[in-house]
C-alpha cells in the first residue's frame, strides 16, 4: 500500500488510472451487453411490426379488415403465419387485383424488406407457418430429385400435371404452371396452402420431403427436351387438338390443293 | 336402255379442241358434256416434260439420301447428345435427326408421286357411266320362278318339323361364339366388392399409413385445408400385388371443419371432421384427387366428374354415377387413426353386379 501511495504523484499515474477505468468500463459493458443486444433485438422486431401494420393499413386492410380480423371481401389473417404472406404478396397474388374464382400471379410491388415487414405483423396476430429459410429449401443431395419425383406424382402431379405445367380445375380455378417459380415460393405454397390448393403440413409431408419436392421441380425446369414439340407438356389435350387441328388440317388442305389444279377445275 | 357410251358425252363431240364451246344452242338446259381437253405444257413441251421427269427423280433421289441419313445417324449420333437448336430449345439430338430424315424421306416420296401424276401421267378425261345395279326384268322374273320351284319342290313350307329344326339349328349355332367368350377369363366374383380394408373389424382396427412418411398418423396431424393419401397398414410397395391393391385401397385424407359438413351420415363416419374418401372415381376408375380446400369439391381429371367432398361426396357435375365410398375411421387408444372395417359399397366404376 505504501508503494502505491509513495507513487501516487508519479508522472504515469494519471494514465494507469486511465487504463483501470477503460478497463472497468469494457468489463461492464461485456457483462452487460447481451442483455442490451435482445433488447434491441426485441426493438427492432417491434418496429417492423409497427411499420408491418402501416403497410397493411394502407395495402391490404380493405379487405382483410384493420387488425386482419377479416371482412366479407376477405378472409381472417390471425393463424395464417409470415409464410403465407410471403408467398401471396412476393408471387404478387395479394393485393388482389380483382375478386373472383382465381387470384392470378402478377407483378410484386413490394420489396422484400416491405414484405417481410407485413409478414411481421401478420405473424403477430397469431401463431402460423413461418416463411423458411433458405437452408430448409435448398437441396444438396443429388438423390433428392429421384425421391422428389416420386413425392411430385403422389401429391402434386394430379392438379400440376407431371411435368409441373398446371391443369384446369373448376368452374374458371386452374392449378398454376410450377416454371420458373422460385424454391422458396413452392416451399411456401406447400407449407400453406393458398387459395384452394390443399396444404400439406409438416406432420404429414415431413420438411425433408418438401425439400426433395423443390429439388424435383427445380429439376424439370432444367430438363432438356428429349426431341420433338413438347406442345407445353400438358398432355393427350394439346396433342389431340395438334393431330387433329394442324395434322389432319395440313393433309385436308394438300389434298385439296392436289384436287383443285385439275383441268376439270380450270374452267371456271 | 343402252349400255354402249353414249357418242355425244365423249370430247370428240364438241368440235375443235381447245375450244370451250358447249352444245347449249336453243336448248339452255341441254347436257354441256365434257369441256374439251386442254394439253399441259409437259405435254406439248418434250424440254418440260425431260424437266418435270428430272424434278421428280431428283425428290426420289432426296427421299433415297434422306434415308441413308436416317441410317447414318441412327449409327453416328449419340444417344445422350443434347443440342441447341433455335426455335425448339435444347433437344436430343439423335430423335431430331431420326424425325427430320424419316420425314424427308417420306415427304420427297410423296411429293414426287403428286408431281409425276400431275406433269407427266396422262390427264385424259374417262367419262364412266354409272348404270343401275340390279339386273333386267327377265333375268329377275326368271330367279324368282327358279326360288319358287325350288321352295315348293324340297317341300320346306309342308315339312314344318324339318323347317322347325333347322331354324333352331341356325340359332343355336352363333351360341357357340358366346361360349367362347368365356375364355376372357374368370368372373371377378367378390374380388370388386372387397378392398383391402376388409380386414378390419371393430375388434381389430386397421391403422392408416400415410403414403408419403409410410408411418400411421395422429389426428391432430391433419388439419383442416390439407390433404392426406393414405393406404391400409401392412400393405408395402415392394408387394408382388401393390399395384392391384392399391387400385382399390387408395385413401385420400381430408379435414373441414365441423360446421362445413352438410352430410350427417359422413360426419359420423369421420373422425373430428377428418374424412376418408375413396381416391378411386366411380365413373371409370381413375385415381381423383384434384381436392379444391376452399370449396371441398374433388374434381376427376379423366371426365371432370365432381363431388362435394362436404356433402358425402355427392355427384355435382359429370358422368360419375355414385358417390365416393367413405371409410368409417375414429382413432385407437394411443390416437392413431385407424380404420374399422370396409367400404359400404363397392370402389370405383359402376359394375354388372354392384348394387
Amino acid at each position: 500500500m505504501k508503494k502505491l501511495s509513495a507513487r501516487r504523484r508519479h508522472p504515469l499515474a494519471a494514465l494507469v488510472v486511465l487504463l483501470l477505468a477503460l478497463a472497468a468500463t469494457g468489463g461492464l459493458y461485456a457483462a452487460f451487453a447481451p442483455a442490451e443486444k435482445a433488447q434491441a433485438d426485441t426493438a427492432a422486431q417491434s418496429l417492423a411490426i409497427d411499420e408491418g401494420k402501416k403497410l397493411f393499413a394502407v395495402g391490404c386492410s380493405s379487405c382483410h379488415g384493420l387488425n386482419g380480423e377479416g371482412s366479407s371481401d376477405g378472409p381472417s389473417l390471425v393463424g395464417v403465419g409470415s409464410a403465407a404472406v410471403d408467398f401471396q404478396v412476393a408471387t404478387g397474388r395479394m393485393p388482389a387485383q380483382q375478386p373472383g374464382a382465381q387470384v392470378p400471379k402478377k407483378k410484386n410491388i413490394y420489396t422484400q424488406h416491405e414484405i417481410d415487414q407485413l409478414a411481421a405483423f401478420v405473424a403477430s396476430l397469431g401463431p402460423g407457418p413461418v416463411a423458411p429459410t433458405e437452408k430448409q429449401y435448398t437441396s444438396t443431395n443429388p438423390d433428392d430429385v429421384a425421391a422428389g419425383g416420386e413425392l411430385f406424382r403422389t401429391n402434386c402431379a394430379q392438379c400440376h400435371n407431371f411435368a409441373g405445367q398446371g391443369g384446369a380445375l373448376t368452374q374458371g380455378k386452374y392449378a398454376p404452371s410450377l416454371e420458373g417459380v422460385e424454391a422458396k415460393h413452392i416451399y411456401e405454397a406447400m407449407q400453406t396452402g393458398p387459395q384452394n390448393m390443399p396444404s400439406f403440413p409438416d406432420t404429414t409431408m415431413p420438411e425433408e420431403q418438401k425439400r426433395q419436392i423443390v429439388a424435383f421441380v427445380r429439376n424439370l425446369n432444367e430438363e432438356p427436351n428429349p426431341g420433338g414439340l413438347t406442345l407445353g407438356s400438358l398432355g393427350p389435350v394439346t396433342e389431340g387438338l395438334f393431330g387433329w387441328i394442324f395434322g389432319l388440317g395440313v393433309l385436308i388442305a394438300v389434298a385439296i390443293w392436289v384436287a383443285a389444279h385439275t383441268t376439270k377445275a380450270r374452267k371456271s | 336402255m343402252s349400255h354402249d357410251m353414249s357418242e355425244d358425252k365423249l370430247p370428240e363431240s364438241h368440235g375443235s379442241a381447245g375450244q370451250h364451246e358447249v352444245a347449249s344452242h336453243g336448248d339452255p338446259f341441254a347436257d354441256p358434256g365434257l369441256p374439251a381437253h386442254e394439253p399441259r405444257r409437259t405435254d406439248i413441251d418434250e424440254r418440260a416434260a425431260k424437266r418435270a421427269e428430272r424434278q421428280v427423280s431428283l425428290m426420289f433421289v432426296v427421299s433415297m439420301l434422306a434415308t441413308v441419313g436416317f441410317i447414318a445417324s441412327y449409327v453416328a449420333i449419340d444417344a445422350d447428345k443434347i443440342v441447341y437448336i433455335f426455335p425448339l430449345g435444347h433437344v436430343s439430338a439423335l430423335n431430331f435427326a431420326l424425325g427430320l430424315t424419316l420425314g424427308v424421306a417420306l415427304f420427297c416420296i410423296g411429293a414426287g408421286a403428286v408431281h409425276w401424276a400431275r406433269t407427266l401421267m396422262s390427264d385424259h378425261e374417262l367419262p364412266a357411266e354409272r348404270h343401275p345395279i340390279e339386273a333386267d326384268d327377265e333375268v329377275r322374273a326368271d330367279v324368282i320362278e327358279q326360288f319358287k320351284t325350288g321352295a315348293a319342290e324340297s317341300g320346306f313350307g309342308r315339312r314344318k318339323m324339318i323347317r322347325n329344326t333347322l331354324i333352331g339349328s341356325m340359332a343355336l349355332v352363333p351360341l357357340s361364339g358366346v361360349v367362347l367368350l368365356r375364355d376372357l377369363g374368370p368372373l371377378p366374383e367378390k374380388k370388386l366388392q372387397h378392398t383391402g380394408w376388409d380386414l378390419a373389424t371393430p375388434e381389430h382396427p386397421l391403422p392408416l399409413v400415410n403414403m408419403n412418411t409410410n408411418k400411421p398418423m395422429k389426428a391432430e396431424d391433419i388439419v383442416v385445408g390439407s390433404l392426406t393419401f393414405a393406404k391400409p397398414e401392412g400393405l408395402e410397395e415392394d408387394d408382388e400385388t401393390f399395384q392391384q391393391q392399391i387400385a382399390k385401397d387408395a385413401l385420400m385424407l381430408v379435414r373441414i371443419a365441423p360446421e362445413n359438413i352438410k352430410d350427417k351420415d359422413s360426419a359420423e363416419l369421420g373422425f373430428e371432421g377428418i374424412l376418408a374418401y375413396s381416391k378411386i372415381c366411380t365413373h371409370v376408375g381413375c385415381p381423383i384427387s384434384l381436392y379444391e380446400q376452399q370449396t371441398h369439391h374433388a374434381l376427376c381429371p379423366c371426365h371432370q366428374s365432381t363431388f362435394d367432398l362436404a356433402d358425402g361426396a355427392r355427384v355435382i357435375f359429370g358422368p360419375a354415377g355414385h358417390p365416393l365410398p367413405q371409410l368409417k375411421i375414429t382413432t385407437n387408444e394411443e390416437g392413431f387413426l385407424v380404420a374399422t372395417g370396409d367400404f359400404a359399397e363397392p370402389v370405383g366404376p359402376s359394375f354388372w353386379e354392384r348394387s
